[in-house]
This record gives structure tokens, C-alpha cells and sequence, in this order.
């Protein structure tokens, strides 16, 4: 999970882990699920003190994680978010990882039982380029944030941002803050369904919280 | 490596006495139990006793960088340097040493030989002072809490409040769970590797295979060879036959051997040692009964055998665990076969289920269960990252001794 989608050089931060890491607040429990090599949770941990734990599919990923002092195990969103129990994070992230689920809409379940809150980023798939390589030249997207060709992708469950907000009605999750990150890495933040931000955003990011009940 | 560069129990007027040396050199020894015996799992009770230790390193002043390696069932005391017994190196010189994931130059390093061991701790071997002969099968029936009890009252004696680390592999990593359990507030990291939360079927069976190779042995007579002055060693040597073939793999083994025959060109048609695994493996019997007492072998097989963490908290494994503040690294390899990463990462599922800080790794090797003990970079890269984060956590400073 979590391939390498990175802007500017490799020891900055992609954009949207950086708008991740600004929701963040100081010295809180985060939990990074897909957490790749650790980039985001080693950020939070020096620059917010947080305590921060991280899933990674990878082994890879994971053990380039522990061999710098952050505390990852090797799992899967799907499958590994069970054993944890209700609200032991302040944070939990989900980066770039929501589309490559099997079961998105459980995991967005699980990351807010897990958490007070969840942190959730994906590529837009109503992004105009997206829309218009399908519409003009009839193939699948290839963008920067969606890097692979069909057959060896491993998003499965791609959607619109206006796809992930209507979800998140349906399924009783308060979007606290939502902000939509362009091409060039221009993010803003936007409200109710975004038409635009729908439409302009390369990618999404979003602060959500359970419904007051 | 010289050990006891200090003896840091000296002052601390003691759960136990030190054994003079004499002229053996087989390192220290102390007498535990001496007031109060320690009630064992069984019911019985056993003190006063010996165990046999070896340290590297030197104990900072706060007391904070005491680290404790837990030996697997065959293993010993002699971590490093030159195992006196043997004469051969120590069971852990790429894990353990100056410079390297377990610093000597940085750590005070701390080993004991087991409870029912056979290298200088009490055990099967050792006379029983009621009747002033060896225990034999008066010994009684020990478990993995047991041993980690001894460890904790020579850790009372040397006057060591909590540990850093506590490290091991196989049945080291057992102990490392039950430190973890019992003496949570005394163990700030523990790194369990390629082990498991309870025993398996499998691995029951395994070891009854190799006990009752032993007890079949007529030179065994009912667990008193001692005293006949004879060895159970053909019995001896075919348990650990059967016992290696589990520590590799499939892999490991058709690499280094394959079909290749030993010293001949052709089959035989008889029953000498054809193929080179074979003789590989009588080998490894042969040796191994050279250094391991008979019984020690019964009693620390049937320890592991009863390892179940979970029963002990009513089932529950994570219950275990629960609220501990520990920072676990648990290990597992691609090829142990011995104790698979399903069991180790149950591990790592009870303590996610009590939101403990955990990492897991599992190192990609074909070397098998012994992985743990041979040459694995990427093995010591992730450990040498997991106890560096713990020590900027313990306050521990890196750069060789500055600490204290």
C-alpha cells in the first residue's frame, strides 16, 4: 500500500501528508495505517511529539519503520484493525490507502472506533484530468496520484470526492474539515460537496469525527 | 569479553549469597533462596539454589541499562567469548558484543543459565542435599514461569531494580512473554523472537518424540545414570537429531546438502551414514550430548510443553498484557516452521487488543527457526533501530558510556 507518490525532494514531506500532519494536534496517540516507510509518523513524532504507532503492509516498509525507532507492525487494513480496541488513538490516518481496501466502508467504520478521529487522503477520481482522459481518449487514468496502469494497479476502490462526503453521510461520520489539493499542490479548503473542489482536486483530504448522537 | 566487570550485587546485601569461584572458571554463581525457597508452579518448593550467570559490560550508575538475554532450551550462560564447557565461541556473538544490536560498551548485559539447566544452575544433575545424590527424577517439574522467577531474584540480589531489555529467542522468547506478564513494571523493552505465546501440538509432539528417545535408552535407568556412572547418550544424541531437523528448513537443508553423498561415490546398500544430512546430524547428536545433561533435557523440553501465557489469564492473552507500558519488538522468519509468524503474531495481536507499543518484523530468510542465531543483517538493523528509539526513550543516550 502506499506507493511511493511523492513531490519534491525525498526528504520533504508529500503534499497531503503535510496538510495530514497540520490536523494534528500536539502530543496526541496517532495510529498511521499504511504507513509505508514510516515518513509521515517520523514528521509527527519529531515535530508534534506525538505517540505514534503505524500498520504497514510491506515488510519492506515496516522494517525500515522499526529500524528507525518508530513502533510499526506488519498488517492490513482490511484484516488487522479488529485487534485493536475503541478509541485508544486521538488520530488515526488512512493515507492514500482508502482506495486500495477491500471493504472501504468498514475501514472507515473501524479508523473512527479506533480513533476520536480519523485523518483520510485519497486521489480524487472526478479530478478533470482523470474525467478527461476517460472521456476523450476512452483509457483508464494514469496521473501522478494514480501512477499504474489498469492491470497492475492495486486500487481497487477508486471514487470521487463527492463519492467519499456522500459515504460519509450514510454512514453517520461528521467531516470536519475537507480540503482539496490541485496538480501544482495547492490545497484549499472547501465546503458542502465541493463541485469544484470535485472537479480541480487531484486529491482529497479530510478531517472526520463520529456524529454527535 | 571479560565478565563481572563489576559486581554490582556486592552491596546490595543480599536475597542470596555469591559461591566462591574456586578454580573452575565457569564464571559466577549465586545462592538463591536461601531464606525463603522458591514456590515453584508444581506445588513444590526448592532453596536453597544455584544459579550460574555471566554479565558483560558495565552497570550505569541509575541502575538503567541492564539488559537480560534469555537462553533457548539448549543454550547456556556463555553468550560470548569462549564457552569454557566446550571450547568453542559463545551462542550469540552476532547479536551481542561492543559494537554490535545488544552493546556491551553500552548495556550491561546479564545471562543466566535456567532453572533444571545443566550449566551450573540447579538442576537435574546437581546433588539434592536431602538425599546427597543428583536429583535425577527427584527434580521437580519446572515451567517457564519458574525460570523467570529464579532470573527476577538474581536480579534482587545484584541489586538491578528494572531491566532495559529483555531479549531472547525460541524459548528465550518465552521467557521474555513471562517477564513481560508477570514483571511488567520491571521491563521497560522486551524483544520475544520466533516464539510463541503457548506451545503447539506440533511442537509437543516433537519433544515427547525426543523424551521418550531418552527414557528408551537403557542406559537411562529411570533417570538415575548418574549414579550408575553411565550416559543415556545414543538416546540423548537422537533426540537432537530429531530436534535439528525443526530448527532449519526444507530449504536450508536441501542448500547445504541436498542428496550428496559423504565420502563415497556410490549408495552403499547399508545403513551407514550415505548421505552427508545424515551425517550431518549424528554429528550434531554426538556433540550435543557431550555438553547437555540427559534430564535437564527432559525437564526443559516439558517446561516449554507447558507454556500457555493465556491460561494463566483466564484465556486470555491480552489480558496478559494489559496495561503494560513495555515497548515490544516481536520477530518473526519467513521459514521457521518451529514457531510460524501465525503465532508470533498472535503475539502481536494481544498486545494491539491492550493498544500496547508494539513493532513487529518478519525477517524474509530460508535459514529456518535458527535464523535467529546466524548471521541476519536485516535482523539486526530493525532490532538495532527498535532498542535505539527505546533508549532515547529510557533516557539512555547514545555514544558508548556516556550515560550514568
Amino acid at each position: 500500500m502506499n506507493p511511493a507518490r511523492r513531490r519534491g525532494p525525498p526528504t520533504g514531506l508529500r503534499v497531503d501528508l503535510m496538510i495530514i500532519a497540520d490536523m494534528v494536534e500536539e502530543g496526541s496517540r496517532v495510529l498511521d495505517v499504511g504507513c509505508g516507510d514510516g515518513m509521515l509518523l517520523a514528521h509527527l513524532s519529531r515535530a508534534k511529539r506525538v505517540d505514534g504507532r503505524g500498520i504497514e503492509i510491506s515488510q519492506a516498509g515496516v522494517n525500515a519503520c522499526v529500524a528507525q525507532g518508530l513502533s510499526v507492525v506488519q498488517g492490513d487494513a482490511d484484516r488487522d484493525l479488529d485487534a485493536y480496541p475503541d478509541d485508544s488513538f486521538d488520530y488515526v490516518i488512512l493515507s492514500q490507502t482508502l482506495q486500495a481496501t477491500h471493504n472501504p466502508r468498514k475501514v472507515l467504520e473501524c479508523l473512527l472506533r479506533i480513533g476520536r478521529r480519523a485523518i483520510v487522503s485519497f486521489p480524487n477520481f472526478g479530478y478533470w484530468g482523470v474525467r478527461w482522459q476517460l472521456l476523450l481518449r476512452g483509457r483508464m487514468p494514469v496521473t501522478d496520484t494514480l501512477p499504474e496502469n489498469w492491470y497492475d494497479t492495486p486500487n481497487i476502490h477508486l471514487c470521487t470526492i463527492r463519492d467519499f462526503i456522500i459515504l460519509c453521510r450514510e454512514i453517520g461520520i461528521t467531516i470536519d474539515r475537507r480540503i482539496s489539493v490541485t496538480h501544482e499542490g495547492k490545497a484549499s479548503v472547501f465546503h458542502s460537496t465541493g463541485f469544484l473542489a470535485n472537479l480541480m482536486g487531484e486529491q482529497g483530504v479530510f478531517l472526520l469525527s463520529r456524529n454527535a448522537r | 569479553m571479560c565478565d563481572t566487570a563489576v559486581t554490582p550485587g556486592s552491596s546490595v546485601a543480599g536475597a542470596g549469597r555469591t559461591v566462591p569461584q574456586g578454580g573452575d572458571s565457569n564464571g559466577p554463581r549465586v545462592v538463591l533462596g536461601v531464606e525463603a525457597p522458591l514456590k515453584l508452579e508444581c506445588g513444590a518448593e526448592l532453596g536453597p539454589f544455584t544459579v550460574a550467570y555471566q554479565t558483560w559490560g558495565t552497570l550505569n550508575a541509575d541502575k538503567s541499562n541492564a539488559v537480560l538475554v534469555c537462553h533457548a532450551l539448549t543454550g547456556d550462560q556463555y553468550v560470548l567469548g569462549t564457552n569454557p564447557i566446550t571450547g568453542r565461541q559463545g551462542w550469540w556473538p552476532f547479536m551481542v558484543g561492543p559494537g554490535k544490536v545488544v552493546d556491551t560498551d553500552r548495556y550491561f548485559v546479564i545471562c543466566a543459565n535456567v532453572l533444571g539447566g545443566c550449566m551450573g544452575t540447579t538442576g537435574p544433575k546437581e546433588i539434592d542435599p536431602e538425599t546427597g545424590r543428583p536429583y535425577g527424577l527427584g527434580f521437580p517439574v519446572i515451567t517457564i514461569a519458574d525460570m523467570v522467577r529464579a532470573q527476577a531474584m538474581l536480579l534482587d540480589h545484584l541489586g538491578i531494580p528494572d531491566l532495559f531489555c529483555v531479549i531472547g529467542g525460541s524459548m528465550g522468547g518465552m521467557q521474555v512473554l513471562q517477564w513481560a506478564a508477570a514483571h511488567p513494571e520491571r521491563v521497560f523493552a522486551a524483544v520475544p523472537i520466533a516464539c510463541a505465546a503457548k506451545h503447539s501440538a506440533q511442537n509437543i509432539g516433537f519433544h515427547e518424540v525426543g523424551r521418550q528417545a531418552v527414557m528408551a535408552d537403557p542406559n537411562w535407568r529411570g533417570g538415575d545414570y548418574l549414579r550408575y556412572g553411565v550416559n543415556p547418550r545414543s538416546g540423548l544424541a537422537v533426540a537432537r537429531m530429531a530436534a535439528h531437523i525443526t530448527y532449519l528448513s526444507e530449504t536450508a537443508l536441501h542448500q547445504k546438502f541436498g542428496r550428496s553423498l559423504q565420502d563415497r561415490d556410490a549408495l552403499s546398500f547399508g545403513f551407514d551414514a550415505d548421505f552427508q544430512v545424515e551425517s550431518y546430524l549424528r554429528h550434531q547428536g554426538s556433540s550435543f550430548v557431550d555438553r547437555f545433561d540427559a534430564n535437564s533435557y527432559l525437564y526443559i523440553t516439558r517446561a516449554m510443553d507447558y507454556f500457555d501465557l493465556a491460561a494463566d489469564y483466564g484465556g486470555s492473552l491480552a489480558a496478559a498484557f494489559a496495561g503494560t507500558r513495555t515497548r515490544f519488538c516481536v520477530v518473526s522468519f519467513t521459514s521457521d516452521w518451529l514457531f510460524p509468524t501465525a503465532e508470533n503474531r498472535a503475539i502481536v495481536h494481544a498486545l494491539n487488543a491492550v493498544a500496547a507499543n508494539v513493532s513487529f518484523v518478519e525477517i524474509d530468510t530460508d535459514k529456518g527457526h535458527d535464523s535467529f542465531l546466524l548471521d541476519e543483517p536485516e535482523l539486526f538493523e530493525t532490532l538495532r533501530g527498535f532498542l535505539n528509539g527505546a533508549a532515547e526513550h529510557r533516557g539512555l543516550n547514545g555514544g558508548g558510556g556516556s550515560e550514568g
